[in-house]
């Protein structure tokens, strides 16, 4: 590894002695489905496996629950009929605490490791990934400020984010370059104080209502120049003249969410935004998926569990050829491969949440459970639609939703494809230690 | 006015849990189900936590007697907004008979211990409907007292309560100190946010025995039997209004 990733990797060792402290209580959930752990009367040991979690990320868990349950499911149908933004949820989310967890007591925020910060994502997509995306792009974009900003930068761009309930995000990806990360065009060139941004990034989350963005851009128009070196990360505040949202695209699924193209035309950056320093650019924007792949994990076993519930609860009440759907083994089956999936990648997520707030690199861990917890959730809304029937395909049941909603989770964060290239390499590397 | 609250939150049985009795019948599942705190008592909790913002009370005192897990309903409390928790702990077979009586007399004695102007407790727990902590407690210590409270309002030393009855609403004035049971509609309780959660693991909760407060914990009551209530009979279809009439009257009902 370079030096450029233990600069990047010394603020999460610093912070990770404090957090390894309730880590190594944290846990996986053992029970088949979403409900919280017995309360048992002992802590299990800190040495070794520990598939419990700690009262304190129980409550974590139960007022995400609670809030996914009482206030995003019954407004979900809505939102993803008329993609109208969720603002509300948001600004109760914010109010809750359940937002920006993962800025540090320094700044204002409550230094949640990422294990806190990926419960309340799996629970929060339970009641609708498209709200849940909306409120965790945030974690997207303020990832490199959390990983590479120095204190003024981290003050001014994380400070607000808690004093009020505003939106951010991270401009990576463009219409010509998504996976290919590293054939970015977006220019960025040095003018006195300023660099000036020239343009087009695409399917920003949050992009028309973000404060502001983490924007990737080419500072070394040397086509030779290895990625990198070539690419620098800067913070764009949202009302600088030129920046420009395109209009809200309609999607698939997750249509709540807010994806936008966002056009920059002769952007003033000042030189005091430019995260850590010209060409860090790239190794900040990978770094900042360790952080985030294993939330979007989490999100995708969700919303696993949520079909798999709803098939269930229909399965047990449908009734063909005289019993209850479920009685039929065919139905059954489809709900132990469910039930099969949702463990495995709740597992995946969780060891890959831990080993990030153990300080460590988690790329691997992180990767298997992206790529896992895609397949699975897609996979659970499919066959929930089936188990459903007619009225699976039917807008009035909520599973249709649902199997929309999960695909986004094969492409999103890196695809199912690149996740796999990732795996490969980490593969080949250990092999060749 | 500032007000000393005391609480009392029981750790019971979630309310959406489906319960289910004993095979041996001496009362219901409890190992490895959800719990939570009494939905009247966190009704309870967030009337003495909104008194405090409007400055009516200066502190509260949230309490619970069971075992060690109700430390949990204790932050739960301290989450919403009370002050400091006492825990009295009972476990095991003592705390299987525990009955409202023995919880009156820790509620009567802590009150006086530490200095209680008021006590609010939900007017009946989901586990066992008793409806009786709060009316003993008052009898106890020869407070007034104003049950199945729907709203309340302090004025210079004494309450304004209007009651749920059967017969409607009933508006009394009880002098301070009193003992009140809060009711369905006396509010809505607040979420515990994530900040405050977090500042209740700080908040102190004091441990305490039975004994520490002279009271004896052997049950006056015992219980018999639990069971199932009867599996619902199917219905049967009739022609017309006679025919209900006839088939009622048939069955000695009418």
């Amino acid at each position: 590894m370079t030096s450029l990733i233990q600069v990047l990797k010394t603020p999460l060792a610093l912070r990770s002695a404090h957090i390894i402290k309730r880590s190594l209580a944290s846990t996986t959930n053992p029970t088949p489905s979403s409900t919280p752990t017995p309360q048992l009367d002992k802590q299990g040991p800190s040495t070794g496996y520990c598939f419990e979690l700690t009262p304190e990320q129980r409550e974590v868990q139960e007022l995400a629950r609670k809030f996914a349950r009482e206030e995003i499911i019954p407004v979900a149908a809505h939102h993803d009929r008329t993609g109208e933004y969720p603002w509300e949820l948001i600004k109760r989310a914010h109010s809750l605490g359940l937002m920006n967890g993962h800025i540090d007591a320094e700044f204002g925020g409550m230094g949640l490791s990422n294990f806190e910060g990926c419960l309340i994502a799996e629970e929060l997509s339970y009641g609708c990934t498209g709200i849940g995306t909306a409120i965790e792009a945030n974690g997207l974009g303020q990832s490199p400020v959390i990983l590479a900003g120095n204190k003024d930068q981290k003050k001014k761009y994380l400070g607000r984010m808690v004093e009020e309930p505003l939106m951010c995000a991270y401009g990576v990806t463009e219409p010509g370059a998504g996976s290919d990360v590293a054939n970015i065009k977006t220019k960025a060139e040095k003018k006195g104080d300023h660099y000036v941004l020239n343009g087009q990034k695409m399917w920003i989350t949050n992009g028309g209502h973000a404060n502001w963005y983490f924007v990737l851009a080419r500072t070394n128009p040397d086509p030779k120049a290895p990625a990198h070196k070539a690419l620098t990360g800067f913070i764009v505040d949202r009302d600088t003249p030129g920046v420009t949202p395109g209009r809200k695209e309609i999607n698939m699924g997750q249509r709540a969410s807010d994806t936008r193209g966002i056009t920059f035309e002769d952007v003033l950056v000042p030189k005091e935004n430019v995260l850590l320093g010209e060409g860090a650019g790239f190794k900040i924007a990978m770094g900042a998926f360790d952080q985030t792949r294993p939330p979007v994990a989490a999100g995708a076993v969700g919303l696993a569990q949520r079909a798999y519930d709803e098939a269930l609860k229909y399965s047990l009440e449908r009734k063909t050829f005289g019993v209850p759907i479920f009685k039929h083994q065919a139905v059954a089956f489809m709900l132990a491969d469910m039930a099969i999936g949702i463990e495995t990648s709740r597992l995946a997520w969780m060891r890959a949440s831990w080993e990030v707030d153990q300080g460590r690199r988690n790329t691997y861990y992180a990767s298997i459970a992206k790529a896992l917890a895609g397949d699975v959730a897609n996979k659970c809304a499919t066959d929930a639609v089936q188990i459903f029937g007619g009225n699976g395909f039917n807008s009035e049941y909520p599973v249709e939703k649902l199997m929309r909603d999960a695909k986004i989770y094969q492409i999103y964060e890196g695809t199912a494809q690149i996740q796999r290239v990732i795996i490969s390499r980490e593969l080949v590397s250990r092999f060749t230690e | 006015m500032s007000l000393r609250i005391l609480v009392g939150c029981k750790r019971v049985i979630d309310y959406a849990v489906k319960i289910r009795v004993k095979p041996d019948k001496s009362g219901v599942i409890t190992e490895g189900v959800k719990h939570s705190m009494n939905p009247f008592d966190e009704i309870a909790i967030e009337e003495a936590v909104r008194m405090k913002e409007k400055k009516i009370a200066k502190e509260i005192v949230a309490f619970s007697c069971g075992p060690t897990q109700c430390q949990e309903t204790l932050r739960t409390a301290l989450a919403m907004g009370a002050d400091r928790g006492i825990h009295v702990e009972v476990s095991g077979p003592e705390y299987e008979t525990l009955q409202p009586l023995h919880i009156s007399k820790m509620l009567a004695k802590l009150a006086k211990d530490e200095q209680i102007d008021l006590i609010i407790v939900g007017k009946q727990a989901i586990d066992d409907d008793c409806n009786q902590t709060a009316q003993m407690t008052a009898a106890l210590l020869d407070w007034p007292q104003a049950t199945s409270a729907s709203k309340i309002e302090a004025k210079d030393g004494s309450l304004q309560v209007v009651r749920e009855i059967d017969g409607g609403l009933e508006t009394i004035k009880v002098k301070l100190p009193s003992v009140v049971s809060a009711d369905l509609r006396l509010n809505e309780p607040r979420y515990a946010t994530l900040p405050n959660i977090m500042k209740a693991k700080k908040k102190p909760i004091k441990k305490l025995a039975p004994k520490d407060l002279g009271v004896d914990v052997s049950p006056r009551i015992q219980v018999v039997t639990v069971e199932e209530p009867p599996v619902r009979q199917a219905g049967a279809k009739v022609e017309n209004v006679d025919a209900v009439v006839e088939k009622l009257k048939a069955l000695g009902h009418a």
